[in-house]
């Protein structure tokens, strides 16, 4: 029981904590690749400090989902890092939710920010809501498939059971539908969490801007909330990237030595893929708006050759 | 790019001074005052009733347009408002200056909007600034002066009171609304995110495509012009620099020489070469640093990121040779005050070739780049008719196939000189205005260097000679932008009586309205960057 209450109590204080070490981390790297010096990589925390220190502004016209929303993504996000197996595959409380719940998680945080985004009635946000509704439109069958793609190589939806298969099975990692799945989810964790080249989370201009236009009515503590509660998102895509396609070093057996090599493996792998991030954000520049249906059904086709070659290549 | 030679209007053979005026003598238009003033203005008094007339045949014989209209309180000197109407010949190095009467009693003029587009701008301005009225105008909306100002107060007239006391009481300006189905205002402004000065944009929109936008500036509206007329003219200088900071020297120079024409100065060689680098120096770290911004707004941070160390160098290096990063305080009229040692012309060549060659590595990298190019090509298109028919000028208009460059057509300084490669292309669209930004920047260091290799010896600056009361000039700068102009007419006692100012953002803020029309509302900041225009030089 005690290790099961320390292996979801350290789960929580990786996404938690480690979130804003991982957002500081990318915009570090793309600091150096530019050429600037950048902040610290601890400067998130900071950030949201003084965010919390903050007045939180909140117009008359808004309601109460205006208030909830931020904690609902917080509870959401937390929720969904008891679920993952970041450490072991014996994840304590797995069982409550497979893959299917935990999509559906983030998606019940999108739902709500879009109407917040709605609630205060400016033109930014209800822009911000339309475009992020677009793209969560578009991104949902791909979601939805790369993981059927990956259930019908397991037989099973079960988070866990895929990442232990995958980290039995080293020969099913060099199949086909492997790769091509990890790019279809790779693009959608990329349209997903706001990156570029879908939304880019360094700009300033309001008339581009997807997810922060959204969240451009939020102040203080509420939007110290959801810019923590989009780093644990961030995190979690990239541990469920790291995990279920290249699930080395998760632990096996619940061992105290087992999970140390698990907690390193997993900072070098999510480490690892923030880098590759940062290097995609400076090397490409942001889709015209009109072209991301393009860039999200490539992903959909992706995904969709993943599943066909996980039926015909056995 | 091929030497251009420009040919006659509409292959009438190349005008001169005498031939203009004795055209101009020969008509029934009721001239009076005909005066050439060489080497390229002809002055004519029109009478109020036969200026449409005129404009028309100017229009028709020379292809004239008139770049700047101005009005002056004159009523202590002659009893009547006068209006000046400078006309940019076409193809030639020539202007027609016609001055216009208005009397006190009957503040009426004929108004030339429905004939071109930035007279009618210009009317509007003199209609909340001096009260005069241009009749058969089709829209006196309000234009620098904002709802609230009351009804008859007229700042510029020479017997305006101070201001009364009054505030915003949330008069909205009437806007044109586009109805329908499916339709959708955004508003935008006037504060924005980042450091950017303030303007309201009201964008219709369909989805995301943008059906109409309507920009109310003149925020930052001080009343500049009128400020001139209270110092004298040697500190009005330092004002000019502070017209719109990203074009101090030029600013500042077209002051320089319309104080020059005025008192008719003749400059040093030496200043008048100077006078090329500096403005060209300001014309470099400008057109770098908007091509790093442009590169930014489609999300491609790492060339601005290196646009920006180079605009720094650059920044940097005129701190070295004028101890301001702005090239603040080098222009006097008269000359330059910043003479230049020999360590310094090597430190500029040394800097601004090695900043140019790593330009060309940006941009080689930004242009390679597939994704950035998907956001430049095609969007934000200006035609060239449009441009034509809204007077669009400098960067933005030759990259819309207008073959126009003040240093070229009508050289000032040293630029006779020094010919120039005038980059144009065709497409209008963001990626044409960026690629004219990077070919005149690779142009101004070539500049540079060819004026430093010329620089002749002597003195750098000739001592102003009071101004005669009531003389008038004109100067005429083609800065980063565009073209500049400032009328400058001198009063009694050696001080001003009246600057006007044109900055090209004055012409090119309406050309925006059209670049975005089918474009989507994320695209409109990289086109808006695209023609990077001034909100305090508009507003004045």
């Amino acid at each position: 029981m005690i290790t099961k209450i320390a292996i979801e109590t350290i789960q929580l204080l990786i996404v938690g904590l480690g979130a804003p070490l991982l957002v500081g981390l990318v915009r570090r790297v793309k600091a150096r690749l530019q050429g600037r010096r950048g902040a610290g990589v601890l400067q998130p925390y900071a950030d949201l400090r003084k965010l919390l220190a903050k007045e939180a502004v909140v117009s008359e016209t808004t309601s109460w989902i205006f208030r909830f929303t931020p904690y609902l993504l917080v509870a959401t996000m937390l929720l969904s890092a008891l679920l993952v197996p970041l450490l072991t595959t014996r994840t304590p409380l797995g069982f409550l939710g497979n893959i299917i719940v935990l999509m559906y998680l983030f998606l019940l945080g999108t739902f709500f920010l879009a109407l917040a985004g709605l609630d205060a009635g400016s033109a930014f946000g209800g822009m911000g809501s339309s475009r992020e509704m677009a793209v969560a439109a578009l991104a949902e069958p791909t979601v939805m498939i790369a993981i059927f793609a990956m259930a019908l190589r397991v037989g099973n939806t079960e988070l866990d059971e895929i990442v232990r298969r995958g980290a039995t099975d080293s020969l099913l990692l060099l199949t086909p539908g492997h790769l091509l799945a990890f790019l279809a989810f790779f693009i959608v964790a990329l349209a997903e969490t706001g990156r570029l080249p879908v939304d880019n989370p360094a700009t300033h201009l309001e008339l581009t801007m997807i997810h922060e236009a959204m969240v451009l009515e939020y102040s203080g503590r509420y939007l110290m909330l959801i810019e923590w509660a989009a780093g644990m998102k961030l995190l979690i895509f990239l541990a469920l990237l790291s995990n279920l396609f290249f699930p080395w070093g998760v632990a096996l057996t619940v061992t105290p030595a087992a999970v140390a090599v698990a907690c390193v493996a997993l900072v070098l792998k999510v480490g690892a893929l923030a880098v590759g991030i940062a290097m995609l954000e400076t090397a490409v520049a942001k889709l015209r708006l009109f072209r991301l249906p393009a860039l999200l059904s490539g992903s959909f086709a992706l995904a969709l050759l993943a599943v066909v070659s996980f039926l015909f290549v056995k | 790019m091929p030497w251009t030679r420009r040919s006659g209007f509409l292959g009438f053979p190349v005008p001169d001074l005498n031939g203009v005026a004795r055209q101009l003598r020969a008509t029934t238009l009721k001239l009076t005052d005909l005066q050439t003033c060489p080497p390229r203005e002809v002055r004519v008094g029109v009478h109020r009733d036969t200026l449409v007339p005129f404009a028309e045949y100017v229009r028709g014989r020379f292809g004239a347009r008139p770049e700047l209209i101005v009005a002056e309180d004159t009523r202590a000197a002659c009893g009547t408002f006068t209006l000046r109407y400078l006309f940019e010949l076409d193809g030639v190095d020539l202007f027609v200056v016609a001055s216009v009467a208005v009397p006190e009693d009957d503040r009426r003029f004929p108004s030339l909007a429905t004939r071109w587009y930035l007279a009618s701008r210009f009317e509007r301005e003199i209609h909340d600034l001096f009260g005069l009225i241009p009749t058969d105008h089709p829209d006196l909306r309000r234009l620098p002066l904002h709802q609230f100002w009351p009804a008859a107060y007229h700042p510029l007239l020479k017997d305006a009171p101070s201001p009364p006391a009054f505030a915003d009481d949330g008069t909205p300006f009437p806007f044109r609304r586009v109805e329908g189905e499916g339709i959708h205002e955004i508003t935008v402004g006037p504060v924005h995110a980042g450091i950017i000065e303030p303007g309201h944009f009201r964008f219709s929109v369909e989805g995301e495509t943008i059906v109409n936008l309507e920009t109310r500036l003149y925020f930052v509206h001080k009343g500049i012009e009128r400020l001139f007329e209270t110092i004298p003219p040697e500190r009005a200088v330092e004002l000019a620099e502070r017209i719109s900071g990203d074009s101090s020297v030029a600013h500042a120079l077209a002051f320089c020489q319309a104080l020059e024409s005025t008192a008719a100065l003749q400059i040093p060689r030496r200043a008048a070469y100077l006078r090329v680098v500096l403005l060209e120096l300001e014309r470099l770290y400008n057109h770098i640093a908007d091509v790093g911004a442009i590169c930014t707004d489609t999300g491609f941070a790492v060339a601005n990121a290196h646009a920006m160390r180079l605009r720094e160098d650059l920044l940097r290096l005129n701190a070295r040779l004028a101890d301001h990063r702005l090239l603040r305080g080098t222009l006097i009229a008269g000359g330059v005050t910043c003479d230049l040692t020999a360590e310094q012309i090597a430190d500029v060549r040394e800097t601004v070739q090695r900043v140019t060659d790593e330009f060309d590595d940006i941009v080689t990298i930004a242009l390679d780049n597939s994704l950035v190019l998907d956001r430049l090509h095609g969007t934000g298109r200006l035609p060239k008719q449009t441009a034509r028919e809204l007077q669009v000028v400098g960067l933005a208009a030759r990259a819309s196939g207008i073959d126009r460059d003040a240093r070229r057509d009508h050289p000032f300084a040293a630029y006779a000189d020094l010919p120039l490669r005038v980059p144009v292309y065709s497409e209008g669209d963001v990626w044409a205005r960026l690629m004219v930004r990077v070919e005149e920047a690779r142009e101004a260091a070539n500049l540079i260097m060819r004026a430093l290799d010329g620089l002749p010896e002597g003195k750098i600056s000739a001592p102003l000679p009071p101004l005669p009361a009531g003389a008038s000039g004109f100067g005429l700068v083609e800065g980063w932008r565009g073209p500049i102009w400032h009328w400058l007419v001198a009063g009694e006692d050696n001080r001003l009586a009246r600057v006007k100012i044109k900055d090209p953002s004055f012409a090119n803020w309406p050309a925006i309205h059209y670049a975005i029309l089918k474009n989507i509302v994320p695209d409109f900041p990289l086109v808006n960057k695209s023609f990077n225009l001034s909100y305090a030089g508009n507003d004045l």
